[in-house]
């Protein structure tokens, strides 16, 4: 049995997406840009996707530019916000410690440009409180951005509060939404959100699509430079199949989000109760605040990457936080953030599950990780160390 | 794939895992912290090493590199086994990737420290250049680079 638990890496594209994108390569394959009819056809699919994305997340169809992923959103939305406040003299941006890599280097490059940036510091249940935001607030920050749930441990952030916050103090907000959109309801008006990132991918759609939320009277600053596309916001000609093939996606997972969240939330609540069985096991994050499919842990004793190639072995895909699987020297920025120090943090699990995972699946997936902990632990001096008192145990 | 075909086998089917009670030498090298270490046990007759158990807290290429190296020294004299190297496990494996090579490193530390321990409880002496390589840090074998994370 091959059970898909990585969703938060990438997921399977829906049918729906498919339907969508498949008329548009064989037949539909004239340029947006282009004045007969093929081309307007395109184009016609073009700003058809845009509107089912907007309303997906409470927004006017202007307001969206289509990029080629989160990454490229983030960049541009900090990019953005960054230049519109130097305008006004104001050079200081807030954010987390925990965010996306794509949000902390272009962070790093702004800072080079002369800008000054505040990383907020995460509590150990990885949700940063609005308090923390308010309190490094200065008289010349121009911009705020914290992730709407983090893509690791699944945290989601006081977003509504932290935007509500920033429009009284007339600061630009920008969520990284990258692991939220499709998962959980987004209303940008409501939760007074400036800018917001999403990636076609993360919910079903294609690869290498995304879009970026501005809210209008906020005019995006450009990544680069060339045509007239998106308004000149992103020129380049469209990936038109593969932006319809996220709009249908995105329609799909908001329209099923009743139905799917509540019955995924509680598959996940089983997974984490059936592996903090595991002796000296923890679960990274909040149990409450999280997104319905993410579950991640840390193991005392093991290391990640080893505990990933076993279970792929049983044909579970999962992901880690390890250093062996990001290859860098240290652990997941991530858990070191809330806390986790580094010998505990390189033995990390990370299961995202979706639609397509039933009981049977959560049951599977808890007795291949006990069992490979279990294998992992009989080989380890760590592990040995521990159980003879020589070192002591950091998750109780 | 990211490991080879020896990488895999030896990761998964682990040759010589274990402890020895009555061990004559033990060496364990690497550090929690940076998500390694080995244990190696040696049992040693007449200078020959007749028994070897590892245990290893890492990846599946610092298992793979325990195991590889076990097997190569089981049989040998001390002063054979002093003269693995990394390289030499490495090419036993058919390769490992560039930010994995220091796990071969630590399995030529683990061996270097075993003998090491054996020397000094018999009070033998010998040239220290022999362990000189045990006061390097493998981790500065790893990759310093950042490869994508799920965007």
């Amino acid at each position: 049995m091959q059970i898909y638990a990585d969703n938060a890496a990438t997921t399977r594209p829906s049918r729906a997406a498919l339907a969508a994108m498949l008329p548009l390569l064989e037949e539909g394959y004239g340029n947006p840009s282009s004045l007969y009819t093929i081309g307007q056809k395109a184009k016609e699919a073009l700003e058809d996707a845009r509107a089912q994305v907007a309303a997906a997340i409470g927004a006017q169809p202007g307001e969206i530019t289509f990029t080629s992923g989160g990454s490229e959103a983030d960049t541009q939305a900090l990019f953005t916000g960054a230049a519109l406040g130097a305008r006004k003299g104001k050079k200081h941006i807030i954010s987390t410690k925990f965010e996306h890599h794509a949000v902390l280097h272009a962070l790093e490059a702004l800072e080079k440009q002369g800008y000054a940036v505040t990383l907020l510091d995460v509590p150990e249940n990885g949700v940063v409180p609005v308090e923390a935001v308010a309190a490094a607030l200065r008289p010349d920050t121009a911009l705020v951005s914290v992730m709407y749930a983090n893509n690791e441990i699944g945290t989601i952030q006081p977003i509504a509060a932290i935007g509500a916050l920033c429009r009284e103090k007339g600061v630009l907000f920008h969520t990284d939404a990258v692991q939220a959109v499709g998962h959980l309801p987004i209303d940008v008006k409501a939760q007074n959100i400036d800018m917001l990132s999403m990636s076609g991918h993360k919910f079903h759609g294609p690869k290498g699509v995304g879009a970026l939320y501005c809210r209008r009277g906020i005019l995006p600053q450009n990544v680069f430079y060339g045509g007239a596309q998106e308004r000149g916001r992103r020129p380049g000609t469209e990936n038109v199949p593969a932006i319809a093939g996220m709009a249908a996606a995105l329609t799909e997972a908001v329209a099923t989000m009743p139905e799917t969240s509540p019955r995924i939330a509680a598959l996940r609540d089983r997974l984490i109760r059936g592996i903090l069985a595991i002796p000296h096991s923890v679960l990274n994050g909040d149990a409450r605040q999280r997104l319905p499919g993410n579950a991640n842990f840390c193991f005392e004793g093991i290391e990640g990457e080893s505990l990933l190639l076993l279970l792929d072995q049983k044909g579970i895909s999962a992901s880690s936080g390890s250093a062996c699987t990001s290859g860098s020297l240290d652990p997941s920025h991530v858990l070191l953030a809330i806390g986790r120090p580094h010998e505990v943090a390189h033995g990390s699990l990370r299961l995202t599950i979706g639609e397509d995972i039933g009981e049977k699946e959560i049951e599977t997936i808890i007795e291949s990780v006990t069992e490979v902990v279990a294998y992992l632990r009989g080989m380890s001096p760590v592990w040995r160390d521990l159980q003879e008192g020589k070192r002591s145990y950091v998750i109780q | 794939m990211l490991y080879s075909e020896k990488v895999m086998d030896h990761f998964l089917h682990p040759r010589n895992v274990g402890t020895i009670e009555d061990a004559d030498a033990v060496g364990e090298v690497g550090n929690a912290k940076c998500g390694d270490i080995m244990k190696m046990y040696l049992k040693i007759k007449e200078g020959t090493i007749e028994d070897v158990k590892f245990e290893t807290f890492g990846c599946g290429s610092a298992i793979a590199s325990s195991s590889m190296a076990t097997e190569m020294i089981k049989g040998k004299p001390l002063t054979e086994a002093l003269g693995l190297t990394n390289k030499a496990v490495t090419e036993a494996l058919d390769g490992l990737p560039a930010h994995k090579l220091h796990c071969s490193v630590l399995a030529e530390q683990a061996i270097k420290a075993a003998v090491k321990d054996y020397y000094e409880k018999k009070g033998i002496t010998v040239d220290p250049a022999v362990f000189a390589m045990l006061n390097e840090d493998a981790e500065e074998a790893h990759a310093h680079d950042h490869t994508a994370d799920d965007k």
